[in-house]
């Protein structure tokens, strides 16, 4: 395999819910060691392509393809299996169980025992071990043992990064990973993907509105309007090109060159 | 040792412990402590429903699976035995291919319906296991040539596990509580004399000794649940109840999960049926597949608490327990309440229903999460007091 081949592509990407194409004909490569960046303003279909990337959401038409194979078919949890790691925008955690075993879970699946019914899941310090440097990663190993439920949203935030981390995936998907939570808390989750970047020759994708974030991790930046992808290449390029301007001035009334555009889905 | 036992889920409460115990012991050394045909009866319900409700605990507190089919796969096994006895004579062979055949009916029922929670889910599931059920149960209502219909069968135990084997050949010493506590209620001044009394001689026969088959199944099976619900696999349930959604973008292929929960459950079910009818040695469609009995198996797991384990053997002692003695407690009540209008209608023995019905209220209203959450939340508050 060369160093260029695309790890994850959309191929002519197309979902219609009734007569709406919430995404239209995307068509996009991502290589290995790569950070590209998801605009658009609200309801371009940015996490709707996520949801038919990551299998939440059946394609009309089109293909997805991890490593040259076909996934279209596969269901959310082979896709996981195959390398797929998804964060979600709207916290999506276990509630009534503690951070630790919610991370654990996460670990157990990377380690395929989950249908080991003879050991006792606490016998398994090294899959308990890694759950909780997982969660010294996102600084939450304090709460290890906090239910989820009164853990308070940053946190959940956080959670949501280390339960992808714990996958150990080779596609990051970050849904808006900074949404919502406090200016302090920010900077852990930047430096986190920067540190993913650095270190593991993966592919990340970060849907994100806060344009100061966008400019200074990505790669790559790849707008989405009105499920259409209308451009495509190095951050100031698209910044400055007319398309970009005109499709986010038209949507907020705000000059794009830095602070939040747009915040939430 | 106790902890391996247990896969690292104790009671954790003081309260739960000692009624966990004083159950555990009056079940070891029932036949020893409670005479009586009735006392053994009951006895052998509570064996055989700790199996059938904990296994339905698996399903409905740990999975959150609705299903209103767990009656139907004890019915199999139950009927299992009572057709294969019935056709192939009081052996254990036929006990052996009876208890095959329901295992191996129960094992593609479940699996049909474990596949099809792919399709369906929740609320609508849980009407497919009941439109399910109510057809088993009607044809084996209309198969009365195969099933004895409505009247149901007997089931003719081999020698050696009825009232005419005796592996010993002197009668056994048991020391009857029920009458000693009888003896110190009517006569408190007299202990000794109480004490002499509550000696008996009982025989040990093949009943008996079906009975400590029955108990030792049901221990080892509750055993191995506490292990499943504590491992690496009991998790990932853990995580399908809680957000199924999460746990299949985990990689967790929950179809699988939950078809193999409601397979596992259906087989212990029908184990259940089949020691039933062994213990109890008559199979009609009233004990073992009524929609009663299935309110019955739910209300145990609810009053005991569900996704606890504990709770079912809770929630089945204080249910059968109450089914058989309410009656006598009433009319005990009764007695004092004769003459008095009103009062006296209220605590006829006929009316134990309504008391159980209000009960069972009481409990639901006060202890939401069960007898056992409840005790765990005690035990909780000692520990940390606010």
């Amino acid at each position: 395999m060369s160093f260029d081949q695309a790890v994850l592509e959309t191929c002519d990407l197309t979902i219609s819910f009734g007569g709406h194409i919430a995404v239209n004909n995307v068509s996009c490569e991502f290589s290995r060691g790569s950070l590209t960046s998801i605009v658009g303003p609200n309801g371009a279909g940015k996490t709707t392509w996520f949801n038919l990337i990551s299998g939440q959401l059946k394609a009309t038409s089109g293909q997805v393809r991890l490593f040259g194979e076909d996934i279209t078919g596969l269901g959310p949890a082979r896709r996981s299996d195959k390398g797929l790691g998804r964060a979600f925008q709207l916290t999506n955690l276990f509630p009534n169980l503690t951070a630790l075993e919610n991370v654990r879970l996460a670990v157990a699946s990377r380690h395929r025992i989950g249908h080991v019914f003879w050991q006792m899941a606490s016998q398994r310090r090294d899959i308990a071990d890694r759950a909780l440097s997982y969660l010294e990663q996102v600084n939450l190993a304090r709460r290890a043992d906090t239910l989820v439920a009164a853990l308070p949203h940053g946190d959940q935030r956080k959670l949501e990064v280390a339960l992808m981390l714990a996958l150990e995936p080779e596609v990051f998907m970050f849904d808006e990973p900074t949404a919502g939570m406090s200016v302090d808390e920010v900077p852990v989750i930047l430096d986190l993907i920067a540190d993913i970047k650095r270190r593991q020759n993966k592919v990340i994708l970060l849907v994100e509105h806060k344009m100061d974030v966008v400019k200074s991790l990505s790669d790559r930046i790849v707008v989405l309007h009105n499920g259409e992808l209308v451009a495509d290449g190095e951050p100031s390029e698209v910044i400055a090109s007319p398309i970009v301007q005109q499709v986010y001035l038209g949507a907020s009334e705000q000059r794009v060159d830095d602070g939040e555009v747009a915040s939430h889905d | 040792m106790m902890n391996q036992l247990l896969s690292g889920d104790a009671p954790r409460s003081g309260i739960l412990t000692a009624v966990l115990l004083l159950i555990v012991i009056s079940l070891a050394f029932g036949p020893f402590l409670f005479p009586g045909t009735r006392a053994f009866s009951t006895l052998g319900t509570i064996c055989v429903f700790i199996i059938v409700v904990s296994a339905y605990d698996l399903m409905l507190g740990y999975t959150h699976i609705v299903s209103f089919a767990h009656t139907m796969f004890f019915g199999i096994g139950a009927y299992g035995i009572a057709m294969a006895t019935d056709g192939m004579g009081n052996s254990f062979g036929a006990i052996a291919s009876g208890l095959a055949g329901a295992l191996i009916l129960s094992l593609v029922l479940s699996l049909l319906l474990g596949l099809l929670s792919l399709r369906v889910r929740a609320i609508f599931f849980a009407l497919v296991t009941l439109a399910v059920a109510f057809a088993f149960l009607s044809v084996v209502t209309q198969l009365y040539n195969l099933t004895g219909g409505e009247d149901g069968l007997r089931v003719r135990v081999p020698r050696e596990l009825g009232p005419a084997f005796r592996p010993f050949d002197q009668p056994l010493p048991g020391f009857s509580v029920t009458r000693l506590i009888t003896a110190l209620v009517s006569d408190p001044g007299n202990p000794l004399q109480a004490f002499k009394g509550a000696i008996y001689e009982f025989r040990f026969t093949g009943r008996e000794l079906m009975y400590y088959v029955v108990f030792f199944l049901s221990a080892g099976i509750f055993l191995f649940l506490l292990r499943l619900v504590n491992s690496p696999f009991g998790r990932v349930l853990q995580a399908i109840r809680e957000n199924e959604f999460r746990a299949e973008a985990l990689g967790y292929r929950t179809v699988y999960y939950r078809t193999a929960v409601v397979i596992l459950s259906a087989l212990l079910a029908t184990v259940a049926g089949a020691t039933f009818a062994l213990i109890n040695r008559y199979v009609n469609p009233e004990n073992t597949l009524n929609f009663e009995l299935m309110v019955f198996i739910l209300l145990m797991s609810v009053i005991g608490g569900m996704g606890t384990l504990y709770g079912a053997v809770v929630g089945v002692a204080l249910f059968t327990l109450a089914q058989n003695y309410l009656q006598d407690l009433l009319r005990w009540v009764g007695g004092y309440t004769e003459g008095i209008p009103l009062l006296a209608q209220l605590t006829g023995p006929d009316r134990w229903l309504l008391w159980f019905g209000l009960l069972f209220v009481l409990s639901v209203y006060f202890f939401p999460t069960g007898i056992v959450g409840q005790f765990r939340l005690w035990a909780g508050r000692r520990r940390r007091p606010t």
